[in-house]
């Protein structure tokens, strides 16, 4: 696992020979980075992060794990009340106007400029980060050609769909060329094709070395998306490392559900004597086992169940998900 | 927190190829944002701003001139003078109303409906100086509009009006009492509840007209001395007083001295609280 401090000694000068486990300079850097609002509610208890330049890093969570607080603070929208955030260099805290050049924000809601057209939220954008007149007219018609937004130019915002107008939060936001890109829950509330669309163009943006921060609830959007993924839950980081380390550190043989019908609690503490297996979870119509990595145990489980009486109508093997991860490290499922 | 070993050599470098910005570009940009949406609404503004002085001046010293229901004793000397103490009330209640209003309404809807101020906190630059854009470009709509309501208040009434134009206070004025509205507008749009819009006019528009000294000079409140304190509380008769000693030079009005010193004090004070509200909004 990486954490803030080992990555951020790790950053070596330009010009001193690169150690291998260095790695791009980081973007953003917390530590103890801390918020509890007035109330007395803590949405984010001692965070140390590092995001490198060039990586998709997301945060994973459910609602309340304390995911948009933190982009807030990293974004200057909320005022943390311990710790220090940098961001391309810079202390959100003590120099917030210069840290909003270096982010870029695509928030959850709909933050369009009603009173502006498509192109005209672009080009008043490009005026706000110091582009002229032509520059910013320029990135507007580039940009609404990118993401495929130039038949709507002239449209309000008001007659978007939702996936058109969250490809315009990303084109606005994208447009300064910030040092690293924030999106809030991306995809929530979008259809399939406007999320692989979305994929898609954060794809390309990643190919182009963009520094890109998501929070999503979506395992299989952090799974696709990102390098590195960190999983919060109440304010607090659980496990920060690649999806694929991550699903390693389950040292799970993956998951098999048997359908069948029954007394699936009698099935459970039969199954459960079978060797190999770690956890054994019946749900409606159908029993949930977490298999160990043990050869054989699939078998011995399809048989321990045909021996205790009961008839298989089917069954399915899911390799270890972020989702399984995020269950043993919580005790509790991701909400959708 | 100390930084850690090789914190420093993480460089901005992506900032330095990009424009340049600072605060003066982005209160530009956003000034020029909100001009173009002027520009859009540009005939909706005008028919807010000139309806009410419009139909105001129209009854009172056009119609009831004309059928003999005189206001200001009855004379045409009495008329006369009241088509233009009423002229420097409806100059200054445009101010007061545009500047407040055009603030304070898409503000409060901004803020809490549409969540799009959000995206314009965003630009590189501090809230107070978001904030300040604000005040400068509610007080712009408050000079325009006094600038259409100018022409409205002085060519229709039916009895000649005799301007005596005092330009040193014109000129200090009008800039101090469009300034001071706007930063009115922007407390009152930091504390106004969407839902609280539609009362507006009752609660707050209303009372600012009525006890504004629009109608009559504050002097002649001398029989009624409870009114007469009561509304120093109210910025408007600041203003429509100092716009009687700006157009009518001669006319009985408050000191100068107690116009501008109230309207500096008002207008610091709102500033502070304006920002204050600003802040407490758009951050948490």
């Amino acid at each position: 696992m990486t954490d803030g401090s080992s990555a951020l000694t790790a950053i070596a000068r330009d010009d001193a020979p690169q150690p291998l486990e260095s790695g791009p300079p980081a973007v953003i850097t917390t530590t103890g980075l801390r918020k509890t609002y007035p109330g007395g509610l803590t949405a984010v208890e001692s965070l140390d992060l590092t995001v490198r330049q060039g990586e998709i890093f997301a945060l994973l969570g459910p609602n309340g794990a304390g995911k948009t607080t933190t982009v807030g603070m990293l974004t200057t929208r909320v005022v943390p009340t311990g710790g220090t955030a940098v961001v391309n260099g810079v202390d959100v805290v003590a120099d917030p106007a210069l840290a909003k050049v270096a982010v870029g924000v695509v928030a959850q809601a709909n933050t369009l400029d009603r009173g502006l057209s498509v192109w005209e939220n672009l080009y008043f954008h490009g005026r706000y980060f110091g582009f002229g007149n032509r520059a910013a007219k320029e990135a507007a018609d580039d940009l609404l050609e990118r993401f495929h937004l130039s038949a709507r130019a002239k449209a309000r915002i008001a007659t978007l769909s939702g996936g058109m107008a969250k490809r315009l939060m990303l084109a606005r936001a994208f447009l300064p060329r910030p040092a690293v890109l924030f999106l809030d829950e991306p995809t929530a509330g979008l259809d399939p094709q406007s999320r692989l669309a979305l994929w898609e163009i954060l794809g390309q943006l990643h190919a182009e070395g963009e520094t890109i921060l998501i929070t999503t609830h979506y395992m299989e959007e952090a799974d696709r998306l990102a390098q590195r993924v960190a999983i919060m839950d109440r304010g607090r980081l659980l496990a920060l490392d690649t999806p694929e380390n991550l699903r390693r550190s389950l040292r799970t043989g993956g998951v098999l559900v048997l359908r069948t019908e029954g007394d699936l609690e009698l099935l459970a503490r039969r199954i459960r004597l079978v060797w190999g297996v770690l956890e054994a979870t019946p749900g409606p119509g159908e029993l949930c086992v977490r298999l160990g990595e043990v050869d054989g145990a699939l078998a011995e489980v399809v048989g321990a169940a045909s021996r205790a009486g009961f008839t298989v109508h089917s069954l399915s093997v899911d390799e270890a998900t972020l989702e399984t991860v995020f269950i043993s490290l919580t005790g509790k499922a991701l909400r959708e | 927190m100390a930084p850690a070993a090789g914190e420093d050599v993480v460089a901005p470098a992506a900032v330095d190829d990009r424009p340049r910005t600072s605060r003066y570009t982005v209160m530009r940009g956003l000034l020029l944002r909100d001009l173009t949406v002027l520009d859009k609404q540009l005939g909706e503004f005008l028919h807010n701003t000139v309806t009410q002085p419009l139909l105001l001046v129209f009854v009172f010293t056009y119609l009831f001139p004309l059928i003999g229901q005189g206001l200001g004793g009855g004379t045409e000397a009495g008329a006369s003078r009241f088509a233009s103490l009423l002229m420097a009330g409806l100059i200054a209640q445009a101010m007061a109303f545009q500047g407040v209003f055009r603030v304070a309404v898409p503000m409060a809807i901004e803020i809490d409906v549409t969540q799009e101020l959000e995206g314009r906190v965003l630009a590189p630059a501090s809230v107070s100086t978001l904030a300040t854009e604000k005040i400068i470009f509610g007080a712009i709509l408050a000079l325009f509009a006094a600038m259409v309501v100018f022409p409205v208040a002085a060519f229709l009434p039916a009895t000649p009006i005799y301007l005596v134009v005092n330009w040193p206070v014109l000129l200090t004025l009008t800039p101090l009492a469009c300034y001071t509205s706007a930063a009115l507008g922007l407390t009152l749009g930091t504390v106004l509840k969407p839902s609280s819009v539609p009362m507006l006019s009752g609660t707050v528009a209303l009372p600012l007209a009525f006890g504004g000294a629009i109608f009559y000079t504050w002097s002649s409140l001398d029989p009624v001395p409870w009114l007469k304190y009561l509304v120093l509380l109210n910025p408007l008769v600041y203003m429509s007083e100092g716009m009687r000693a700006a157009l009518f030079n001669g006319v009985t009005h408050m000191s100068l001295l107690a116009i501008y010193g109230v309207l500096s004090v008002f207008a610091v004070v709102f500033t502070v609280l304006g920002r204050r509200g600003f802040r407490r909004r758009v951050l948490s």
